[in-house]
């Protein structure tokens, strides 16, 4: 529909929409987040939730203790070489279409423990990261931002075709390899099929 | 009292309502997941939850039959204290009979914690 015909039907008090944005509307203001704090970024966390900053309002208030029912992964703080493998297999335990933000600088990169042998250079060598917050640790102001710029990414999906959800496109896998413990690092060190390092060239 | 024909027609009809209340958003929903979310499921996702951990065992297994113990003691007191209490209230105007009757009972229950206690069952292991 027109979107001028739109706003003139909406001026006149006739509200006009799809089926596909009814949906989506439903959907981005009642994402269930997984409670998947692992470091000090999910105090940082758990203060947006709370009554200060109330991430209630902006429809994600219902942390989940289950993937079961959960749709998004917020993965607060450190990913250790020992919790990655947990942190997979919840993400394939989750109910599609899910997403994932990854809060802070140790959960997008490693942060300050990147140099360690016993910490993962980010949560996206493994699962697909929809929203990355940088900071160490960010505020709740910053994850209130990741969380409607994920509330708007969804408002744009569409119900079927190629800009569907991702978990529910039927080429992407309904569930990703969880990494094992190697001798001395996990294996395989990173999920090739998700992890596409940004390649910088510097000019010779 | 008559029209009772359309008295029970009201009933049916709440009935099927009633029935299509529950069924219809259900199947709607059904339908919704199969059109536009269809399932993938797979070993890690079906597989049992326990906080990302693989799960280790059968989580239907035998408990251990010496509770049996506690339940026995929990129905006497039980029991007891659900027919003493109205038993006391209305204590002064019972017949012989009933009275009779509830010393019968209150000797069975008595006699059930009798058992327990021979068997050792109210010590605190």
């Amino acid at each position: 529909m027109d979107a001028g015909l739109r706003s003139e039907l909406q001026r006149h008090g006739i509200f006009v929409t799809t089926l596909e944005e009814l949906y989506n509307w439903g959907r981005s203001n009642s994402l269930w987040p997984l409670g998947f704090g692992l470091a000090c970024c999910a105090i940082e966390m758990i203060a947006a939730s709370m009554a200060r900053y109330d991430l209630a309002r902006f429809g994600a208030e219902g942390f989940r203790p289950s993937p079961r029912q959960a749709d998004l992964m917020i993965v607060a703080g450190t990913v250790t070489k020992k919790m990655a493998p947990q942190g997979v297999r919840l993400y394939n335990q989750m109910a599609e279409p899910k997403y994932v933000i990854a809060m802070g600088a140790c959960a997008i990169s490693g942060g300050p423990f990147k140099q360690g042998y016993n910490v993962l250079k980010g949560i996206d060598r493994y699962i697909p990261v929809d929203v990355h917050i940088p900071g160490c640790p960010p505020r709740p102001e910053a994850l209130i931002h990741a969380l409607m710029t994920l509330q708007q990414r969804i408002a744009e999906e569409s119900l079927t075709g190629p800009n569907r959800p991702r978990p529910l496109r039927p080429d992407q896998p309904g569930e990703y390899p969880v990494p094992g413990y190697g001798p001395h690092d996990l294996v395989p060190p990173k999920n090739p099929e998700i992890w596409h390092p940004p390649l910088i060239q510097r000019p010779v | 009292m008559d029209a009772t024909p359309t008295s029970y027609a009201v009933l049916v009809a709440f009935l099927i309502v009633a029935l299509l209340f529950a069924l219809v958003p259900l199947g709607v929903a059904r339908l919704w997941a199969r059109r536009f979310a269809p399932p993938k499921p797979g070993p890690v996702k079906n597989s049992i939850y326990e906080c990302g951990l693989e799960s280790r065992g059968d989580a239907w297994k035998p408990f251990r039959s010496s509770y049996y113990i506690y339940a026995i003691v929990f129905l006497v007191f039980d029991v007891e204290i659900v027919f003493l209490l109205p038993f006391a209230v209305a204590f002064g105007g019972l017949t012989p009979g009933a009275v009779l009757a509830m010393m019968l009972f209150l000797a069975l229950l008595v006699e059930g914690l009798l058992w327990a206690w021979g068997k050792g069952g109210l010590r605190w292991a």
